[in-house]
This record gives structure tokens, sequence and C-alpha cells, in this order.
């Protein structure tokens, strides 16, 4: 009974609660936070259920009110589909337990709307994932990301601005998408994928169709922040209160990464596209560019959260070039690199959390070696982060940058190639610049040259507490684990979903 | 007979993991230095003893393989005792026994901060250091080296001056490019090739390629992996390194890191490429010329330096191309030399890191102009150092001279006599700059070190006992670890495997 109705279940456990927090906050705003945790820590189970029954015997497909696909909506649970949802409520109740304390500090009499607008932009994530529905997928995107807006402009004074920017590309964004999305429904008559999908072979090489592909991919590339669509992601996401950065970072990018997986690689097919259009092409291109783009900026940045963000920038780029290669050994380190980087991003955002909890800002420039005895806990989570983000063995970070790079050996991408691994090089940069910086002593003002004297001498302890030392900890002890069991994962979960036409 | 039967054995994992399960141990430890120090040298013994109990298969060519689990489709994470690993894990285990008791001379005599901190870092090298040795394929060697980068780093800044952040900023430079050089060269073989394990001789599969693509495998495998082995022109952070404590230079940079990445040039040329891929496409010329001329110039550049512990790295630099000359031989006897040269140099050179820093320690001099007369207040440690610098030379009877006379042999083997040339002269350089040290401690007159004496017992021990493994080696190579019955047996399995 379950197993039928699963497509449609985790959406709708986290939905529900998304709206009758507003209304039970009226009464006891203590019961915001309860009530959120729970719905999420519900969807977890399901989530990991539909993954292994997916996992165990194939799709499930649910249409809503019994109304048949084409014409009713269909939710569909496939492999790539159950796998996000288990990342996105995982990394999501991770993040919550850390955000109460965060959320309390930085935004305290705005909670009941936080811990809602968190439900309603996980329901869209998760509405996204499992929808069968160009449509409807367009309908969940737009949720997510009405929500996502409200999460930004939580924040402090700059906040509002950034969020009006993010408001106006977003929409921009989801816009294209409505646009292409009416191409081909205009063309094929259909708006079910697995329909279109059986229909666009006849009717490929008309002009329509294919605009209408390029005006999708445009419009998720604005929500991926593929490079150069990327632009206002910096400023949305160090200007967002910590509770919420940590997690639209992580996540919300990724999501768009889905969609254009889910369009390029299953709605329509990247070989056939390939010979009209050379978009996977053109997507890896514009990758490689980003993940220099992203480094060096990153690179430039004084503010932690700042540097954090123009990092995402490049690692975007990473999870582009795996798909842009268009081979499944690109397709699995991309698929890869998108839970690595979920996890990554969000250990360091949390420890940037920490830091904005504890000290009041997460300043580079206003760092040092005194933090290494105050906080040693989020500061060993950040150079586990960091070796990660590197791409070192035996983090989980090693892993998809070794696929991406057979990817690109396979299909002899030799540019893409050093770009990768380039791009580990230029990580190494700017997280030494700050792992330097915490762990040796550096006299104000003369950056490079260390005090003589290296003893910070008896320093407060300032460490952040339990509940958010522990999602952060956490985090960073699954990225040494999942570097070991890439394998078991890539065999087993990322391997049922590489889409027929690549292979 | 020299075919290898492998059987399944917990004990190459278990001799890995056995310091790295210290660390924690150190790390509860740190408000009570005995006990730390107890979890130390605990490590030590079980980890040398463990790689002991490896040798008396390893010498009948049985080699205990622990196959853990799959890290990319169809690669495990193996890890395999073969002559060559136990050969090497024996040097590395064996010496980080009189460098643990050295180092708590020597720290405890420096009032060394971060104490716990550099114990604990030293530890998890060591366990690096064997997973480098014990490696069974090359993703497995990768994954080891780059843990091994990583946890240098902070014995590297230990010292945390502006000079030590420095050179951890140069070391982290030259080996995680390399790592990236690498990876990409991994990558590439097991795309052409579909395989990544090590087997004597080498895979047959180079053979079919173009030659174009072998050669630039080959260079970025001997760029990835020179770095460490600190083949020039990829030398340059060893002797910005020297500003970590002096039993990190001892050990580390004369012995584990620096030798791993001789040994894993000796791993790629031998067990990768081969040597008849090598021969072939005139791989071994490029060895031979790199290793020759770091040989010359790193001897030439020793006599400019007047810090003791940069002229020794100067000196390790060129001493560690005398394993990828022997490498480049192409002939059993020439590779036994090399091999030899692995552990020959390591007890040599550990010598005189041990005697520099028991004169720093006791009398704060790190210039070798400022060593007149040193020897009378320091006979033994001085006289010690005597005995290795001429080992070095290739003096007999220290065990210098049996590396040099095989690689000399190998070199007449096949003709090649520039190479014996080159070791003549290298031996002659290597007199050059150690001679005028020894003859400044004990024949020249100062009254300086009037009030001071020997170093403590846990310095000077270590290092008498170091410099009496070269002698002995010297005089009976097969002494005690059968490092040459090992190296003839790696040898021949290798040249065996590689004649069509």
């Amino acid at each position: 009974m379950i197993e039928a109705n699963l497509p449609l279940l985790v959406p709708l456990t986290l939905l529900i609660p998304a709206l009758l927090i507003p209304l039970i906050g009226l009464r006891a705003p203590g019961a915001a936070y309860p009530l959120a945790l729970a719905a999420v820590l519900a969807s977890i189970p399901l989530a990991g259920f539909g993954l292994f029954r997916v996992i165990a015997g194939g799709p499930i497909s649910y249409t809503l009110g019994g109304w048949e696909a084409p014409i009713g909506i269909e939710f569909v649970l496939d492999p790539l589909a159950s796998f996000l949802t288990l990342l996105v409520t995982v990394v999501s109740c991770l993040v919550l337990i850390h955000a109460r304390r965060v959320a309390s500090v930085e935004h305290p009499d705005k909670r009941v709307p936080y811990y809602s607008l968190v439900l309603l932009l996980l329901a869209g994530f998760c509405g996204i994932l499992s929808t069968g529905d160009l449509f409807n997928l367009y309908v969940f995107l737009e949720i997510s990301s009405l929500a996502g807006y409200g999460l930004v402009a939580i924040g402090d004074k700059r906040s509002p601005v950034a969020a009006y920017r993010y408001l106006i590309l977003g929409s921009v964004g989801t816009g294209f998408y409505l646009l292409g999305t009416g191409f081909i429904y205009v063309m094929s008559g259909s708006l079910n994928m697995a329909d279109v999908a059986r229909i666009l072979p006849h009717i490929l090489h008309q002009p329509p169709v294919l605009a209408g592909l390029i005006l999708m991919v445009t419009g998720i590339g604005l929500k991926t922040a593929l490079f150069p669509l990327h632009f206002w992601l910096p400023d949305a996401y160090s200007s967002a209160p910590s509770a919420s950065s940590a997690l639209l970072a992580p996540l919300g990018t990724k999501i768009g990464a889905y969609v254009l997986i889910r369009v390029l690689f299953f709605v329509f097919d990247p070989a056939a596209v390939e010979q009209r259009l050379p978009i996977t092409s053109v997507i890896a291109w514009l990758s490689a560019g980003g993940v220099l783009y992203g480094s060096l900026m990153a690179l430039a940045q004084q503010e932690l959260k700042r540097m954090l963000a123009y990092s995402s920038v490049a690692q975007i780029g990473y999870i582009g070039l795996g798909l842009g290669m268009a081979n499944p050994l690109g397709f699995t380190g991309a698929v890869l690199h998108i839970l690595n980087h979920a996890l990554m991003k969000a250990a360091l955002f949390l420890v940037a959390g920490n830091l904005r909890a504890q000290l009041g800002h997460s300043n580079i420039a206003a760092m040092d070696h005194r933090l290494s005895r105050q906080m040693p806990w989020s500061m060993a989570a950040f150079v586990v982060g960091a070796l990660s983000m590197i791409g070192l063995p035996p983090t989980a970070g090693f892993f998809s940058k070794w696929y991406l790079v057979l990817g690109g050996i396979q299909g002899s991408y030799w540019v893409f190639v050093a770009v990768i691994l380039l791009g580990g090089l230029l990580n190494t940069l700017y997280f030494f610049r700050v792992i330097e910086r915490v762990y040796l002593p550096f006299r104000k003002g003369l950056p490079g040259h260390a005090a003589a004297n290296g003893e910070p001498g008896i320093v407060e302890n300032k460490e952040a507490r339990f509940s958010m030392l522990a999602p952060t900890l956490i985090l960073a002890a699954a990225l040494l684990v999942l570097g070991l069991t890439s394998s078991f994962l890539v065999n087993r979960v990322i391997q049922p979903m590489i889409p027929a036409g690549l292979l | 007979m020299n075919d290898l039967s492998t059987y399944p054995s917990a004990v190459p994992l278990l001799a890995i993991l056995v310091s790295a399960a210290s660390v924690p141990l150190i790390g509860i430890s740190a408000r009570r230095p005995n006990l730390r120090e107890f979890w130390t040298l605990l490590a030590a013994g079980a980890k040398f003893a463990l790689v002991l109990s490896l040798l008396p298969s390893a010498l009948v060519n049985r080699v205990a393989e622990t196959r853990l689990f799959e890290i990319s489709p169809g690669i495990d994470l193996t890890l395999r005792a073969d002559p060559f690993g136990v050969f090497f894990a024996l040097i590395a285990s064996g010496l980080w026994i009189l460098t643990s008791f050295y180092s708590i001379g020597y720290v405890r005599g420096l009032k060394e901060k971060h104490q716990t901190r550099y114990f604990a870092s030293f530890a998890l090298c060591l366990s690096a250091t064997l997973g480098v040795a014990f490696a069974a394929n090359l993703l497995t060697f990768v994954i080891f080296f780059e843990i091994l980068t990583i946890s240098t780093y902070p014995l590297v800044i230990h010292k945390q001056t502006p000079e030590a952040i420095a050179a951890g900023r140069k070391y982290l430079a030259f080996t995680l490019t390399a790592g990236v050089v690498l990876i990409a060269a991994m990558a590439a073989v097991l795309q052409l090739t579909g395989t990544l394990d090590f087997q004597p001789g080498g895979l047959r599969a180079f053979q079919d390629l173009s030659p174009v693509a072998v050669k630039i495998l080959f260079g970025m495998f001997l760029a990835g992996v020179g770095v460490k082995g600190a083949i020039m022109p990829l030398h340059a952070w060893l002797p910005a390194a020297m500003a970590a404590p002096t039993p990190v230079s001892a050990l580390l940079h004369a012995v584990a890191v620096v030798k791993s990445g001789v040994f894993g040039v000796v791993r790629v040329a031998d067990f990768l490429f081969g040597p008849e891929t090598l021969g072939r496409f005139g791989l071994n010329e490029v060895m031979l010329w790199l290793a020759g001329s770091t040989i010359l110039l790193a001897s030439c550049l020793a006599f400019a330096e007047d810090n003791l512990k940069r002229r020794l790295a100067y000196s390790t630099v060129g001493h560690l191309s005398y394993v990828v000359l022997g490498a480049g031989l192409l002939s059993p006897t020439g590779l036994v030399g090399g091999l030899m040269h692995i552990a020959n140099h390591a007890t040599m050179k550990i010598v005189l890191f041990f005697c520099a820093g028991a004169i720093y320690v006791n009398a704060h001099k790190e210039k070798i102009s400022e060593l007149d007369g040193i020897g009378r207040a320091m006979p033994w440690t001085m006289g010690a150092f005597a005995l290795a610098s001429l080992g070095l030379a290739g003096v007999p009877p220290v065990n210098g001279f049996v590396s040099k006379w095989y690689l000399g042999l190998g070199a007449l083997e096949g003709g090649s006599v520039a190479v014996v040339t080159i070791l003549l002269i290298s031996g002659l350089l290597n007199a050059g700059y150690f001679v005028p040290i020894v003859y400044r401690a004990f024949f020249k007159q100062s009254e300086q070190f009037n009030s001071i004496g020997e170093a403590s017992a846990w310095m000077v021990v270590p290092l008498l006992l170091a410099a009496g493994l070269s002698a002995l080696l010297g005089l009976m190579p097969d002494l005690f670890f059968h490092f040459f019955s090992l190296a003839k047996q790696i040898a021949a399995q290798v040249m065996e495997a590689s004649i069509p």
C-alpha cells in the first residue's frame, strides 16, 4: 500500500506541516521547530524505503487521482529521483538540527516563517524530484523558488536586496523553463516526460523543439547557477542567514542540476540532439569556464560564506563538466559529485554558521590561530571538508573527481581533464589560505608573515554547542565514509540510473 | 622458482593500521608525556614486529595479501607484502623505532611545543609509508601517497616560524601538483590498459600503445612520483623542508617520504611499465640522464651550503638518484645496487641527521663553519658522523660501498662507462663535502665547546646503533634482515618476467 504511494508521500509529508506551522505558530511559536523536525525525520525513512524498493524492484509510478498518464499527472520514483530524495531529506535534517540555535541567534523573531518556508522549500525539492510531468515540475520549481526567496530575505539588512535580485533572476529562469515547456507541449501535444520522450525522436528535426530545449536549458542553467548564469548566487548565499544558506547552498543548485539531467538525458536523447545542436558540448565548455572562474573568484574573497559561494560556482562547473561529457563515466562522476558536493558544502556552511554564532562574523581576514584552540572541532570539520573539496584521497571528493577524470580520458577531452585537475589545485590555494590562518600564527596586517612566537596562550573555549557541532561532525565523518564506500554506491545505486542514451 | 604465490592474511593491514591506531591514544594522553611516548614506542615496536613476521614468507616468494573492498569499479583496495614492499617496509618501520627514541630525547631536550601533534603526525606518516610499500595496485598506492603528503605537512611547519610556513607552502605546492599529475596519468593507464595492478616486469599492454602515449605517460609518472624522490629539477622543496625538526628530517626526509618517492619510481618503472617497455621506448635513457645530472648537480650544490642540514639535504637529493640510476640501468645487478641503496642510504643518512640534531640540541649550532673542535666535546656523535659520511662517499667497509659496487657492476655489464664515471666523480664529491666537516670537528681547535659533552643517551644510543648497523650491513649485507637476498630476488623477478 505504502509502496505504490511512495512517489507522492515524501513531498506531502513535508508540504502539509509546512502549511500547518503558520497556523499552530500563531498560538505556540515554540511548536514550529519540533513540528518541522518531525516532518523531516518522518520523510527520511520514507525516502530510504523508496530508494530501497526502487533499487530492488525498479521505478515506482503513481498517477494522481487515478488519471492515467499522459492525461493525468504522473509521479515516478526512479533510481536517480529516489537517491536524491534521500540526499535532500538527510542533509536537510542535519541542517535543521543545526539551524535551531543559529535561527534563534540570527533572526529570533522570524522563526515561525523560517521553519514553514524550510518545509515548503523541501516539499518543492522533493516534488521536483518525483514528478514525471514537465509542467508539474515547473509548479514545484516555483514553490521551492518562492520559499527560497523568502529564506534569503529573512536575513540581515542587505538580504532583502539580494533576495530581490534572486527573485528577479530566479523568475526569469523559471519563466524561460516554462516557455520552453510550452514549445515542447505545442509540438508534441504532451507534458508527461515519458510520453514526450517517446514522441520527440519523430519531431526532433523541427526548429521549435530545439528552441524549446534551448529555452529550458537556459532557464535551468539560471536556477543551477551554471556559469555564466551564476551572478545571482554569491550575493544570495552570502547575505542569506546562515540557517538558510546552509540549506540552499548544498541543495538548491543540485536540484537545478537534477532538472538538467532529467530534461537533457531522459526526456531528450543527448546523442540525437548533439547531431543538430552541440548543447552538451556548450554546457561542458561553459562549465570548464565556471570551474576556473569560480575558483579564482573564491581566491579573492575575504568573507568565508562568500568564498564558499564562489566555490559552489566552481563545483557546479564540475557537475556540468561530467554531464557535458555525455558518457557513462562522466555521468557517474557528475551524480557522485552532486552527492559529495551537497555533503561537503553543507559541512562547510555549517562551520561558517558555527563561526557566525560564536564569533559574530565569518570574516577570513579577522581569523587567527587562536581559532583552532577556541573551536577545535569545528575547525577540524572544516579541514576535512576542505580536503574533500580539494579532492584528496580517501575523502569523498577524490572519487567524484576520479570518475570525472576517467570520463574525460574516455572521451579524449584533454582540456577538461586539465581543468578538473587545475581546479583541484586552485581549491588547495583558497582552502589552505584559511587553514594556514586558523592554525598558524600570523601577525595582523602582514599576510604571509608569521609572528615570531606561535603560542596562542590561554584561549577561551568558544566551541559551538552540541546541537550545532554534532551535525557538522556527522557530515565531516560522512565524507570519509562515503569516500571508501563510493564504489558500492556507484555499482548499486548510480549504475542503474545511467540513462539508456549514454550506454 | 621466482613465481609469486599469494595467501590471504591480515598482517599487511595490521602493520599499516597499528601506528594509525596509536594516533587517538597519543591524542588523549596529551597531558601525560610519558604515557604518550609509551604509545609511540609500542606502536613502533609492534609495527616492526608485524613487518618482520612477513619477511620469512616473502623470502620464499609467498606473499601475504589483504584484499579489502572495491574502491573503483574493478579495482580493490589491496595490500600485498611482496618482497619489494617488505624490503621498504622493513627499513621504514625499523628506523622508526630508532627515530622514536631519538625524538623523545630531541623534543624534550629542546622543550619543543606541540609535541602531541608532532608524535601523532609522525605515527600517521608511518602508516601511510607502509601503505605505499604494500600497495598492490596504483590506486591504492596513490591513496597512501597522498595521505603521506598531507600527514607530513604538520611536521614541516612544526616550528611555525615564517621560514617553516614558507617551507610548508613550497612542500604542498610541489607534492600536491605532483599528486594531480599522478592521478591524471593513473586514469589514463586505467583507460588504456584496463588494469592498475603492479606486477614484476610490468604490464604487457604498454607495448601495444603508441610510442608517444607511452612517453608522455612515463613522463607524467616520473614527475608525479619524482617530486617526492627529489629528482632535479623537482627537488627544491627538500632543502626548504629542512626547517622541520631534525628527527623529521632524519626519518621522513631521508627515509620515509623521499624513499617513498624513489620506491614509487621503481614500482612504476619495473612493476608497471617494465624494463622491456622502458628499453624499447628509450625511457631508461631519460631516467639515466635525469639521475646522472641530479647526482652531479646536487653534489656540487651541497658544497655551497654552510647550513649542515641543508648540506645533508642536497646530499640526499644526490643519493636518491642512485636508486633511479639503478632502475634505469635495466640490468639485474644494477637494480640490486639501486635497491640496496634504498636501505643503505637510509641507515647512513639517518646517522648524519641524528648527529646534526644532537649538535643542535647540545651546542645550538646549525652552521658547519661554527663546528670547529666539536669532535672533542662530542666524540661518539662525531665519530659516527665520520663513519657514515665515509660510507656515503663509498669507502668500504661501510654499506654505501656495497650499493655503489653493484651499481658500478651493473653499469659495466651494460657497457655504460659514463655511469661508472658519474659514480666515481660523485664518490669524490661526497668525500669533498663531508671530509671538511669531520676535519673541522676533530682537527681544528676551539674553546667554545669546552663546557658541553655528549647529548642525552636517548639520542646518542640510537645514533650509534644506526652507525653500527651501517658498518655491519657493509660487511654482511644479508645480516638480520636479508636485504641482499630480497634485493636479488626482486631484481630476478623483474628481469625474468620481462624476458620475452
